[in-house]
């Protein structure tokens, strides 16, 4: 066996598992977490989830993504400008690749920061918290919304080429 | 207009539509 394919299924492999963990984290956050806050704010039991689960939650999903995205880049290896270039037939897993790096971006710049306000880990007004809030919630659900095509991009963009006329 | 993004109904539908327009784009546009 080739180094090279021994690199690439290793990166495959450890692609899939920390995608799994980003995803489903960030599905755990928006199909879950949003709604329970919204009910144990209502009786008084959110900080349990502020406290003990967030902060956890967002260790993982944070750092997912970095796995995640680094290993998309060595499974593209000689083929990576190719698919950010969207050229040789690497247009389809391009655009997977193009959404999986506006998410990371999502993730660290405008997720992470905000969320550190909200839940204390970094100072903040009241007023500030508000705001961080908003930018933090819409930020994880365009990147839920980006998972979706992101996802099809990623499944079929390389094995089913016959879908792209490729 | 209501920001789709505020329903998660909304985030879905809009991320199958985003996926129907990528899909032309790349069907049509990418060599």
């Amino acid at each position: 066996m080739e180094n090279i394919d021994l690199v690439a299924a290793l990166s495959r492999w450890i692609h899939f598992m920390a995608g799994v963990m980003w995803i489903g984290l960030l599905y755990y956050f928006n199909f879950v977490q949003v709604a329970a806050l919204k009910n144990a704010g209502a009786d008084g039991t959110a900080a349990g989830i502020t406290k003990h689960v967030a902060p956890r939650a967002l260790l993982f999903f944070r750092w997912a993504a970095v796995v995640t995205w680094l290993a998309g880049a060595a499974l593209l290896g000689p083929l990576f400008v190719d698919a950010f270039l969207l050229r040789n037939g690497m247009g389809p897993i391009g655009i997977g690749a193009w959404l999986g790096t506006i998410m990371l971006f999502n993730v660290w710049v405008l997720i992470w920061p905000n969320q550190k306000k909200i839940l204390g880990m970094s100072p903040a007004s009241d007023e500030e918290k508000n705001k961080a809030r908003r930018v933090a919630f819409l930020a994880s659900r365009t990147n839920t919304m980006l998972s979706i095509p992101m996802l099809f991009f990623m499944a079929g963009g390389w094995s089913h080429r016959a879908l792209f006329g490729l | 207009m209501k920001n789709p993004l505020d329903s998660l109904w909304g985030t879905v539908i809009s991320g199958v539509v985003l996926t129907a327009v990528l899909y032309v784009f790349a069907r049509n546009f990418l060599g």
